[in-house]
């Protein structure tokens, strides 16, 4: 009963627009990845989406940032039904992808920040690999890429008190990773994605 | 306290929404008959519009009946989502955040508390004064120079406009004039309903017969034809309405176009504002007008001047 009064609080202070640009929203598997600015972009990606599919997504989150303190570690457990990563320490055994296909299972989609941390002003950082893996492990998921406006001005980084600026979001056509694509090339592309989105 | 409802008042609020009745059905027959596919979206866009003027006169109508609190939270309310939509254009930096911290959570409501409790002497300068250093020297203290004097410019035009001129339409329930004591309520819908009126009669005759652009490059929607039109029949609807003012029928038309000028003036400037970053509205919150400033646009340059000629000729 939480998740109504927090998706309806998101929404009022950020004052979100959201764009579905060449792209429906739909409930099947698929992965939402978004640039990252602001600790908000989680939640106001998450509050963007139409109720019945936010009920099957599942953000990716740092594990180091959201297990801090009772209120994050209730929002990430109870409210968003995070994947929490272990940012630090990635090995064989601690392995995100594997975590993350568990986690997604034959039902939940997932919002993912390739960037990995939170860039500073207009620029959108290199991708990390995760989302590559992913796909070639499970190519039959939909890869939606999402620009994020504005939410670093309403957040920035190192600020505790938000300012009411206007955000918005846009979601855009799916994206798959075509059979002989390196790594690198597949990054750069999906990274191109999101920034095409800028301004839709 | 007596409530600010006596029969003059009734008849106002009965007049709009008599005026709105006839805008909806004219709406529902120009839906019938239109065909071509460009007028139906125009048509489309028009019913939409008149859609949302029924909810604004609603709060509108509403927050005078309640006498004082109620204006005062519609125009606070409509100042700051207008702040906000203003703010959201301004391509501010990180050094403007606390200054912007200030401006959204003091300033502005300390605006409409200090309008709310009639302190003249307050109000009128609490944002070109204190505001307006207290910007520069938080910003300064932020420690960002890059396009300093441009950034806090932006920020005080904002609190200027969406602000400080916005209230002073509430603030025309302190002034006392003689022979007019506890009608003032009166001469905010006046205010509201010349200025809200003119933009209208703009529009209409605009998309009427309008064909000779006054700014082009600006606003290809203005138009001699529409601002003859709708200045002159505001005026001549505010002169109709001298008897709920404490204005003679001569004045009553003079304050009307004053009213109607200096609400094409905003109305025009604002439009400069969009066309610089290029929009075509400031928000997305009032169906088929765009944001709140869209709305407010007009409203914005002619309070303060309807606020002082009042002033400074009645009381």
């Amino acid at each position: 009963m939480k998740a109504p009064l927090l998706v309806a609080a998101a929404k009022i202070l950020t004052g979100v627009n959201v764009r579905w640009v060449n792209c429906q929203p739909n409930i099947r598997q698929r992965v939402y990845f978004a640039n990252h600015t602001s600790h908000l972009d989680i939640l106001v990606l998450w509050a963007a989406l139409p109720s019945e599919i936010r009920a099957v997504t599942r953000p990716a989150a740092a594990k180091d940032y959201w297990e801090v303190g009772k209120i994050r570690s209730y929002l990430a457990r109870e409210v968003l039904n995070a994947v929490l990563i272990e940012r630090k320490k990635v090995s064989k055994r601690h392995n995100p992808i594997e975590l993350l296909l568990h986690a997604m299972g034959g039902r939940y989609s997932l919002i993912l920040f390739p960037e990995g941390t939170r860039s500073i002003g207009q620029e959108i950082g290199p991708f990390k690999s995760g989302l590559y893996y992913l796909t070639r492990r499970k190519p039959e998921l939909e890869l939606i890429p999402v620009y994020i406006e504005n939410l670093n001005r309403i957040l920035p980084k190192e600020e505790f008190l938000p300012v009411p600026i206007l955000s918005s979001i846009s979601f855009g056509p799916p994206l798959r990773v075509m059979q002989k694509e390196t790594k690198a090339a597949f990054l750069e592309r999906a990274r191109n994605a999101v920034y095409g989105l800028k301004g839709s | 306290m007596k409530l600010p409802i006596d029969q003059e008042m009734l008849w106002l609020a009965c007049g709009v929404v008599g005026l709105l009745a006839v805008a909806t059905g004219t709406g529902l027959v120009l839906d019938r008959q239109i065909k071509s596919e460009s007028a139906v979206a125009t048509i489309k866009n028009l019913n939409t519009r008149i859609r949302s003027w029924w909810i604004m006169c609603a709060f509108f109508i509403l927050a005078l009946f309640t006498d004082g609190l109620g204006p005062i939270i519609l125009f606070g309310l409509a100042s700051f989502l207008a702040l906000r939509e203003f703010i959201t254009l301004t391509p501010t930096r990180r050094g403007d955040h606390r200054s912007l911290c200030w401006v959204f959570f003091i300033i502005t409501p300390l605006q409409y508390v200090l309008v709310g409790t009639q302190s003249y002497g307050l109000f009128t300068v609490l944002i070109p004064l204190y505001a307006f250093l207290f910007i520069p020297t938080r910003n300064a203290i932020a420690g960002d120079y890059e396009g300093f004097l441009e950034r806090t410019a932006k920020i005080q035009w904002g609190l200027l406009v969406c602000v400080y001129c916005v209230s002073h339409a509430p603030a025309l329930l302190s002034l006392e004039i003689p022979g007019y004591i506890g009608q003032n309520a009166k001469l905010l819908f006046f205010l509201v309903l010349v200025v809200q009126i003119s933009d209208v009669l703009q529009y209409v005759w605009g998309k009427c017969i309008g064909r000779t652009q006054i700014t082009p490059r600006i606003s290809p929607n203005k138009t001699w034809e529409g601002f003859i039109g709708g200045i002159g029949g505001a005026t001549l609807i505010g002169t109709s309405l001298w008897w709920v003012t404490p204005f003679s029928p001569w004045q009553a038309a003079a304050m009307s176009l004053a009213i109607s000028l200096m609400g094409f003036a905003g109305g025009l400037t604002m439009s400069a504002i969009k066309r610089d970053r290029g929009v075509k509205d400031f928000g997305t919150l009032i169906d088929g007008h765009g944001g709140v400033l869209d709305r407010i646009d007009s409203l914005c340059f002619s309070a303060p001047v309807f606020f002082h000629l009042t002033r400074y000729f009645f009381t």
